[in-house]
């Protein structure tokens, strides 16, 4: 049966009992349920005598300067990066060519397995490949069109996806002969508007999933619940990537408000944000060790923040790219940083000395979307050509 | 309620929630950026060995290379 759950839950509001659509709303780290007028007035309620709406403006004024002051004066990464031996030059060929979308490839992810892929298209079409064979081994064409969003389950039994529908749909992938994939889907998310990125959590049990709507949330696969949902961005969510598992329960999100935000999955709270790109964020993908994550902007630049040192470390940029950077992932060391461009190229950057040391061209149209293996052998671009290699 | 009070309860509870997360925010413990850069140096060095797109693969173990086809004589 088909269970799908709206982003806002209805019942008996906390504080005054009445039923109405509730908003959830962190206490003392203790999750409660109000309904809006309760929110508003709880919100006066508790305004100190000298607390007007100037002297909470001139607060949030000075801590502001406060974060911009503590995150100046130091040095860059690549200053500290200068002893540090250059590297060679490199050779990376196209081994394979995944030819069969019939438009736009929109996401590709990676299979634990490091050979399997998902990848999906403007037409509605997400495919299953062996990049080994390029053959297809999975094909279902989704109701809508756009499907901008797709991901692997860590089992490699199920993909996710979802775009233009509001939904992130789960698809449990068998070996049927005859196999029905559209039959056996499951809805777990529903958003108010596309669904622009998902990710499995450590297991198939949860998804997380960034909407259009400026929210991300996490769901219970199983009973499509909404387990937590994150407010703050101020526009369309665009990406998100989680947390390496040793370093816990986070996940980093990129939006059209420019801003990077880090949360914390179990109470729902923005823990850390960044806001230096001049553009839409359109991609974020967490350095291997999980202490820094790097971004790629329409701004032409990738950017790389180091969650402890609290800022923005280095900037990959150069002067003749123009274009906006759809998609960003790192090679197992870290050392290296690939980045997909609207201008059909990868470009792959040296993370700690912030120079270019190659630039990969191949494909006839924007690269959307780039992943590096599980194992780190190979990389995976998919593009508005129509394929991936 | 009028329509000026009710926005201005709005605007009011959007400035605390704004302060209240910059609170959080400006409070959490910083290290400095020299040390972050060393840790992020020193992770690069630890692993780079076994980085097979930074190292390169030998090609009898890289799955993508072709491997040539056997022709009988």
């Amino acid at each position: 049966m088909d269970q799908t759950f709206l982003a806002i839950v209805f019942g008996p509001c906390d504080k005054c009992s009445k039923e109405k659509p509730l908003r959830p709303v962190t206490v003392k780290s203790e999750q409660r349920s109000y309904c809006s007028l309760c929110v508003e007035m709880m919100a006066t309620e508790g305004l100190h005598e000298n607390e007007t709406l100037a002297s909470l403006k001139s607060e949030a004024e000075s801590l502001k300067g406060k974060l911009e002051e503590e995150r100046k004066h130091d040095v860059e990464l690549h200053q500290v990066a200068e002893r540090v031996e250059a590297l060679g030059q490199f050779v990376m060929k196209t081994r394979r060519t995944l030819k069969g979308h019939g438009n736009k490839v929109l996401c590709m992810d990676w299979c634990k397995d490091k050979r399997r892929i998902v990848s999906s298209s403007q037409d509605g079409k997400v495919i299953v490949w062996d990049s080994f064979t390029t053959n297809k081994e999975h094909a279902v064409t989704m109701p809508c069109t756009w499907v901008m969003a797709c991901a692997y389950a860590p089992s490699g039994c199920a993909i996710a996806c979802g775009g233009l529908d509001n939904k992130c749909s789960v698809y449990p992938l068998t070996f049927e002969k005859n196999e029905n994939m559209a039959a056996k889907k499951k809805s777990v998310a529903m958003h108010t508007n596309y669904l622009s990125a998902c990710s499995f959590t450590n297991s198939d049990m949860q998804i997380l999933t960034a909407s259009g709507d400026g929210t991300c949330a996490l769901w219970d696969v199983e009973s499509g619940q909404l387990l937590q949902s994150f407010h703050g961005h101020g526009a369309d969510v665009l990406c998100l990537d989680l947390a390496p598992s040793e370093t816990g329960n986070t996940f980093v999100s990129g939006g059209c408000d420019k801003k990077a935000m880090v949360w914390d999955m179990r109470s729902g709270q923005c823990v850390q944000s960044f806001e230096t790109h001049d553009s839409d964020i359109n991609s974020v993908r967490y350095y291997p060790s999980g202490d820094a994550f790097a971004s790629g902007s329409d701004d032409a630049t990738c950017r790389l923040y180091d969650l402890r040192a609290d800022r923005e470390v280095a900037i990959y940029s150069k002067e003749s790219i123009i274009f906006g950077a759809s998609s960003v992932d790192f090679s197992l060391s870290g050392r290296l940083l690939f980045a997909g461009y609207n201008d059909y190229t990868i470009n792959v950057w040296d993370v700690l000395k912030g120079s270019r040391v190659s630039i990969l061209f191949g494909h006839e149209n924007r690269v959307s979307t780039l992943r590096v293996s599980p194992d780190g052998t190979a990389f995976c671009s998919g593009s508005w050509d129509h394929t991936l290699r | 309620m009028s329509t000026k009070t009710a926005t201005t309860t709005n605007n009011i509870a959007q400035a605390r929630r704004t302060v209240q997360q910059l609170r959080i925010e400006a409070s959490i413990e910083r290290i400095k950026v020299s040390k972050a850069s060393a840790d992020l140096m020193l992770y690069c060095e630890e692993h780079a060995k076994k980085d097979p797109l930074l190292m390169g693969i030998p090609a009898s173990e890289n799955p993508f290379k072709d491997k040539k086809t056997c022709i009988l004589l």
